[in-house]
């Protein structure tokens, strides 16, 4: 039990890791994508034997607000996929790469509602409701698939964690801020199922091919 | 007299090859400070991020507003304006500390580049140009 432990907590999200980075572009139909993140194998009994079941990472609930000032909660995503990524709107390093390449992604799924968007602020101060409502706007974007939000600084830094993707504020570097790139893949069950580079075209190129992998997979997916 | 005729166009020959070395290295130069000041916000193919930060390819305004840009480099640039009918209204820092002759390649860079086939700058005009730069807040 203990050593079964070890390896579901240690080795096998680092072999997870390996594959989702070392494998290579899906070929065949049966392909599905991992599940990231720690996993926990939990045992208990049923009908007096012993069973294990193992429990995935999951994005916990979560609380926001969106461009139009709607709450943003899991349950306003409940049922789909979507890609989630965190940024803010003055940053003057990675962010208009991320968000052109955002937008292809929002342009391939536009009339697919299946598949949504969700760019979390990591500078709520700046980034108020006001700014994300223009900054969409400029983008010329849908919030019904493109959700911007903002909200309690320190929920959104925790829930980034839960993605798996860095952030810190730093007032040493430019734009204030230090955040990782990421498109973060989640289905409908909130678990990640891939993680990109969003500032490389090629990764993004990857995330668009296994988007489809996963709307498959999903038992509500519409063709 | 074959022989001046050929050591003239031997020399003729050599010049062309160092100018048009000058010339690349220039361009390698532009290039070079494209990819480390602007590249983030307008991007490696110049198309800039849609209704957010304006476009360099095929950009109207660099035409339409040649005479400003040397200052608009310097000092950044807050405000509406329109770019190929398109407004945008987002601050763009500027590099201060950009030496003049870089700031000239790097015009020049931007010009003939992204498929844009404007007019070079020398290094004279673009001196002239940032002394009449307007007041600004820094
Ligand atoms: C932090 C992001 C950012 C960086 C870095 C940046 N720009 Fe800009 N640039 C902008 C924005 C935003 C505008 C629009 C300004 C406005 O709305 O007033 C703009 C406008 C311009 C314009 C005029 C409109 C157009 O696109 O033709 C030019 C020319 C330009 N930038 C060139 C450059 C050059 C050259 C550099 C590198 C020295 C650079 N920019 C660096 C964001 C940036």
């Amino acid at each position: 039990m203990i050593r079964n432990n070890v390896i579901f907590k240690s080795i096998l999200p680092a072999l997870l890791a390996a594959t989702a980075l070392f494998s290579c572009s899906p070929s065949s139909e049966e392909t599905t994508l991992p599940i990231l993140g720690e996993r926990e194998a939990i045992e208990k009994e049923v009908d007096g034997k012993t069973v294990t079941d193992t429990v995935y990472h999951q994005i916990p609930d979560f609380a926001f607000v969106n461009q139009d000032s709607q709450k943003v909660t899991n349950a306003t995503l409940a049922g789909k996929i979507y890609v989630a990524d965190f940024f803010f709107t003055s940053c003057p390093t990675i962010c208009p790469k991320m968000k052109s390449q955002m937008l292809r992604i929002y342009e391939k799924y536009k009339d697919n509602p299946q598949v949504m968007l969700l760019s979390h602020t990591i500078d709520p101060k700046h980034d108020t409701v006001a700014v994300l409502k223009e900054y969409a706007e400029r983008l010329n974007v849908e919030t019904a698939k493109w959700q911007f939000v903002t909200g309690d600084k320190d929920s959104i830094y925790d829930v980034a964690m839960q993605y798996l993707v860095p952030a810190q504020e730093d007032q040493t570097i430019e734009g204030g801020f230090t955040h990782g790139g990421h498109f973060v893949l989640v289905d409908e069950n909130r678990h990640i199922r891939g993680i990109y580079d969003g500032t490389k075209e090629e990764a993004v190129d990857k995330l668009l091919s296994e988007i489809p992998l996963l709307l498959k997979a999903q038992p509500h997916a519409k063709k | 007299m074959q022989k001046s005729r050929f050591v003239s166009g031997l020399i003729g020959a050599v010049a062309l090859v160092s100018l048009t070395q000058c010339f690349t290295q220039k361009k390698n130069e532009g290039e070079r400070l494209y990819a480390e000041h602007c590249q983030s916000c307008h991007l490696e193919d110049g198309k800039g991020l849609r209704g957010v930060i304006p476009p360099i390819a095929g950009a109207d305004y660099l035409e339409n507003h040649r005479n400003e840009l040397p200052c608009l480099i310097r000092h950044g640039i807050e405000g509406s304006i329109t770019v190929n009918g398109v407004e945008y209204n987002q601050k763009m820092p500027g590099v201060e500390t950009m030496p003049e002759d870089d700031i000239t390649n790097l015009l020049n860079y931007i010009q003939t580049n992204f498929g844009n086939q404007n007019r070079r700058y020398t290094l004279n005009e673009v001196q002239d140009l940032l002394n009449l730069c307007p007041p600004h807040q820094h």
